[in-house]
């Protein structure tokens, strides 16, 4: 029964001192772009084609939805809003935990199995250091990012069918999607990907570094980096989400 | 705090560590005074690789006290361990090279990162090759890990752990699963690192017969090669043997008493004399 609250309390530990390694000497910047490259360009691809789906599908939903009420006209504004507040940053991040939590817990777990890590501190360095800190701080830098790029061709994406399937008109759409979107959308937008970053990168870590059981435990390592992962996004994207509304009503 | 200059490189005093509850390490008290050679004998999951990381501060024991050249490291934070690991290499059971890394950068590694070493790469290269040429693999720098023989990543191992010159270090099975020539060479260059640089040595094998060589033979710069310790040869430190079962220490002393042991379980390791 106590095994959660240890490993919960485990995790805190890794992320404070993850968190007081980006002021810590030695800094390894070199690592961060190494991981800024794999996790960032790496995802790129898969970012832009489900962003982009996702876009084309949500207008198709929407326009027919919006139909009943002659208001196909308002496709854009809920294609924009839908996006940046909640499904680019969602599934940005679940794209990235699939391909980089599990990414990062098979690699840590291979070298926590093949006593990698304890080579590293016994030759010196802290791993939380120099394996933690540069994933976690390339994740946070990234995923927004991953996230407006994400939003961008999937509003692009909605824009392909409003005017070749909708016949909208192409100004009117991208006017709709403007006017629709406020500064607090775009917050909320910005922020959910920065706090989904540390869920991403950490829970992937911890997973990594808490390996036991060779091989075996590497894939299991990775598969639970991937779960833990994803639930968190959805258990943060609520209480993320409950705040704006909160803060916008008041 | 004594430093380096204390005669006791190793001390364990009455060292407990639990795994699961379960005892790894049960009571164990030794003490490996600086040049000695210890040869740690025991079966799988006897302890022998808790002593090694215990001894490093890889793992904190639950009782007693860890001492290394003085210092007691029991209770040290992460922070200050580095200190002390710098003045202890170790090799690793299956040598734990760093797989996303050249030969070059991985025996680099320790005089790159170790804080209280932290050399330049300028400094560090001419090391690097001193210490690859010492284990006989000069012209391996830009090759990966996994290009390489498991008795050549050994070697490499053994470079990386000797590289800063450390007073103390640590073997971790470094023969295991190798054929008996390459086995002879990893022993080879154990005992010319002790013998050249004065080191003080913890083996764990479990062939007795590399515990035998390291207690009776000592490396000759001339011939290149391992001689009997015979004539006037006057070794500069004593080899002892110490048997671990089940987390104990149930054995310490020379090979002749290793050898004339009526326990079952330490003339198991004699008969089998591989």
């Amino acid at each position: 029964m106590k095994e959660p609250f240890l490993a919960l309390q485990e995790f805190f530990i890794l992320a404070g001192s993850a968190l007081r390694n980006v002021v810590r000497r030695p800094h390894y910047a070199d690592d961060i772009f190494i991981q800024m490259d794999q996790i960032g360009v790496g995802s790129l691809p898969i970012v832009i084609l489900t962003g982009s789906f996702s876009g084309a599908v949500l207008a198709l939903q929407m326009a027919r939805a919006l139909a009943d009420y002659g208001q196909v006209g308002r496709t854009g504004q809920v294609v924009a809003i839908t996006l940046v507040r909640e499904l680019g940053p969602v599934l940005t991040a679940l794209l990235v935990a699939g391909r980089n939590s599990s990414g990062i817990a098979s690699e840590l777990g291979s070298m926590k199995v093949t006593e990698q890590i304890d080579a590293m501190r016994a030759l010196g360095t802290d791993p939380t250091q120099k394996l933690v800190t540069p994933r976690m701080i390339a994740t946070a830098v990234v995923l927004p990012l991953l996230t407006i790029i994400s939003d961008f061709v999937g509003m692009v994406g909605g824009f392909v069918i409003a005017k070749t399937l909708l016949n909208l008109d192409g100004a009117q759409y991208w006017a709709s999607v403007w006017q629709s979107l406020k500064w607090n959308d775009l917050a909320q937008g910005l922020l959910k990907p920065f706090v989904f970053s540390f869920a991403i990168s950490l829970v992937g870590c911890y997973y990594g570094l808490n390996t036991t059981g060779g091989t075996q435990g590497v894939g299991r390592a990775t598969t639970q980096a991937v779960v833990v992962a994803s639930v968190l996004i959805f258990i943060l994207t609520f209480f993320i989400t409950k705040i704006f509304v909160d803060v916008v009503n008041t | 705090m004594e430093g380096n200059t204390s005669k006791t490189a190793l001390k364990f005093d009455h060292v407990k560590v639990l795994f699961n509850e379960q005892p790894a390490l049960d009571d164990v008290s030794f003490e490996v005074p600086a040049g000695d050679t210890r040869i740690l004998f025991g079966a799988a999951g006897s302890g022998k690789t808790t002593v090694l990381k215990t001894a490093l501060g890889l793992i904190k024991p639950d009782a007693g006290r860890v001492f290394v050249f003085g210092r007691d490291i029991t209770d040290l934070p992460e922070e200050q361990l580095f200190d002390v690991r710098s003045k202890v290499g170790m090799l690793f059971q299956e040598s734990a090279l760093f797989d996303s890394m050249t030969i070059e950068d991985n025996v680099a590694y320790p005089l790159l990162n170790q804080r209280s070493i932290r050399c330049s790469v300028e400094e560090a290269l001419p090391r690097v090759k001193d210490a690859l040429r010492f284990v006989d693999l000069a012209g391996t720098e830009e090759k990966f890990p996994s290009e390489l023989s498991g008795g050549m990543r050994r070697r490499v191992g053994v470079a990386r752990a000797v590289v800063t010159n450390p007073p103390l270090v640590l073997y971790d099975s470094p023969t295991a699963g190798l054929d008996p020539v390459t086995a002879h060479t990893i022993i080879k260059l154990i005992a010319k690192q002790r013998d050249v640089k004065s080191t003080t040595t913890l083996l764990v094998t479990h062939r007795y017969k590399n515990g035998d060589v390291m207690a009776n033979f000592h490396y000759d710069p001339s011939t290149d090669s391992l001689e009997p310790n015979k004539g006037g040869y006057r070794p500069t430190g004593k080899t002892q043997f110490l048997g671990f079962k089940e987390g104990k220490l149930i054995f310490e002393g020379a090979e002749a008493e290793f050898e004339a042991s009526n326990d079952p379980y330490i003339s198991k390791f004699v008969k089998h004399n591989g």
